[in-house]
């Protein structure tokens, strides 16, 4: 039996939560106080994803503020980050431009979150 | 030059009070902003989980600020950029200087003041050792990183896990610096607790809680810190002493009311938010100056600002129509387990009102208590208060008769 510990975000409580698992399975989960830790945690142990937040170059020097339109896999970030850091787009840029479609494969587009005018 | 309001600040508070304010009927809005973007610190708060309140969704900073510079612009607020204030006299005559103006006079018919805050600097840790290079605010790193694309080091240390502390460990670490430690002189955080999950879990950063730095090294460059435990006082603790070699040290240890023009205009100040006292119209004590946003007090969630900022530009623009004497006020204050309460002064006017405060401590199942001549007229159970997370209480608009008192009670 293997187990993991986790911090609730639910609520400001920040319930420590101890899931113990056997073969990926989840056994048990305890230290939650309410319901939704139970849920929070199946989730966080089965298919933990986040939105990634960061910055892509502008030809000519400037940056624009990206985001994955929907989240990725938690282990799949610092891929993304190097596939995102490698490209670079051209102004003008409006919030929402797809900037990369569907990053390595993963169903999710890095869209930009600013503007950049035209030069 | 003249206005009907102007608005000090064009970050997400001096925008929306500048909606509200043309909304309400005042004709010519104006903003004054020193940067050379609207937006203010949203313009380099690139992560998300701004907007849930507002819009119901989770944006980004500057697709939040976006929003609210759109809605400006249509309804023709007038913003003028790289432009600051210089002075603003209690007769509402501000002098500005910028490329639009030049140095000249704007004659107000009122004013909302919401120039936001700065970070808390090295200087006013009183660390022992140099200065040397490599020794930032977590907000410059932020500002280095996500508007200059430049990385301020690669071996970093932070110092405070306030939420843009934690925020930053997450953004060095997505671009390649391994972030050590960071560490908190209190035994909890002031940050978020999703912060503490998303930016430090996630990336394994220890967060070191009742520990503190003791001595920066290098004298070109920062080379190291001595880090140690301190007690329940906050003192360092004799023989705790450990040697951390690093390149980089952030300092996330707190925010600061900007506010050299209000108390150069005379405004009267709270010693404890660092603000302007307001009323519950965020009028402060110089008649048609308004004031909102983390100048008053500072925020967790730019949602809350904007929501205080609205109060604050409809309230300008409906003393430019009524300037008649207005009902008297009564004061609130903070009580047992209560740091302060914004508004400190309540208008008589017979509007439904909320109290916002934060707590001195951490309290478990207890209860936070507005009381007016002793009695009860606004209570809610807490399973948890920290001061970290801003409280809100409502109160119903006949229910103050006198002075308010919030403190934390048993549940």
């Amino acid at each position: 039996m293997e187990t993991k510990s986790l911090t609730c975000v639910v609520c400001p409580q920040g319930c420590a939560i101890e899931a113990h698992t056997e073969g990926g399975r989840i056994i048990s989960i305890s230290g939650n106080k309410c319901k939704r830790g139970e849920s929070y945690a199946r989730t966080e142990l089965t298919d933990p994803r986040r939105t990634l937040t960061t910055t892509m170059r502008v030809e000519g020097g400037a940056l624009v503020s990206v985001k994955t339109k929907g989240t990725v896999p938690k282990d799949a970030m610092l891929d993304c980050m190097k596939a995102i850091n490698a490209a670079e787009t051209k102004a003008p840029v409006e919030i929402g431009d797809v900037l990369i479609r569907n990053i390595l494969g993963l169903g999710v587009d890095i869209v930009a979150t600013s503007r950049v005018k035209g030069v | 030059m003249k206005a009907d309001v102007a608005v000090i600040g064009g970050g997400p508070a001096g925008l929306a009070a500048a909606i509200a304010a043309k909304e309400n009927g005042a004709e010519n809005v104006l903003v004054v902003e020193r940067e050379a973007h609207i937006g203010g610190i949203l313009n380099q708060c690139i992560h998300s989980g701004f907007g849930l309140h507002v819009f119901g969704e989770e944006l980004t900073g500057p697709e939040y600020a976006a929003r609210f510079e759109d809605r400006a612009a249509e309804l023709g607020v007038a913003f003028f950029t790289r432009t600051m204030v210089l002075g603003i006299s209690p007769e509402r005559r501000l002098t500005v200087v910028g490329p639009k103006t030049g140095l000249c006079t704007i004659e107000a018919g009122a004013i909302v003041l919401a120039m936001g805050c700065r970070e808390r600097s090295a200087g006013a840790l009183m660390l022992a050792g140099d200065r040397p290079a490599g020794v930032l605010t977590a907000g410059t790193a932020q500002r280095f990183v996500n508007i200059d694309g430049y990385m301020p080091g690669k071996e970093v240390v932070i110092l405070g896990s306030g939420d843009i502390g934690l925020i930053m460990a997450r953004r060095m670490t997505l671009e390649g610096a391994h972030v050590k430690m960071v560490l908190e002189i209190m035994p909890y955080s002031s940050g978020l607790k999703r912060n503490i999950v998303q930016c430090l879990d996630d990336f394994g950063i220890p967060l070191r809680l009742s520990h503190t730095v003791t001595r920066i090294h290098g004298k070109k460059r920062v080379e190291g810190v001595t880090v140690a435990a301190v007690d329940g006082k906050g003192v360092p603790v004799e023989g705790t002493e450990e040697y951390v070699p690093c390149d980089t040290l952030l300092l996330s240890v707190g925010l600061i009311p900007e506010n050299e023009l209000s108390r150069g205009m005379g405004v009267v100040m709270d010693a404890v938010t660092g603000g302007p006292v307001v009323d519950s119209q965020m009028q402060t004590s110089v008649e048609g100056v308004f004031a909102c946003g983390n100048a008053v007090q500072v925020h967790d969630l730019v949602d809350n600002v904007t929501e205080e900022a609205r109060r604050a530009g409809r309230a300008a623009a409906l003393y430019l129509k009524d300037k008649s004497e207005k009902a008297g006020c009564f004061d609130t204050h903070a009580g047992k387990g209560v740091r302060y309460v914004i508004p400190q002064k309540l208008r008589a006017d017979g509007q439904p009102k909320t109290l916002f405060f934060r707590v001195s401590g951490v309290f478990r199942n207890c209860a936070t208590v507005a009381r007016c001549g002793g009695e009860v007229i606004a209570r809610s159970r807490k399973i948890i208060c920290t001061p970290g997370e801003m409280e809100s209480l409502s109160i119903a608009g006949d229910a103050v008769t006198g002075s308010v008192v919030v403190s934390v009670e048993e549940a």
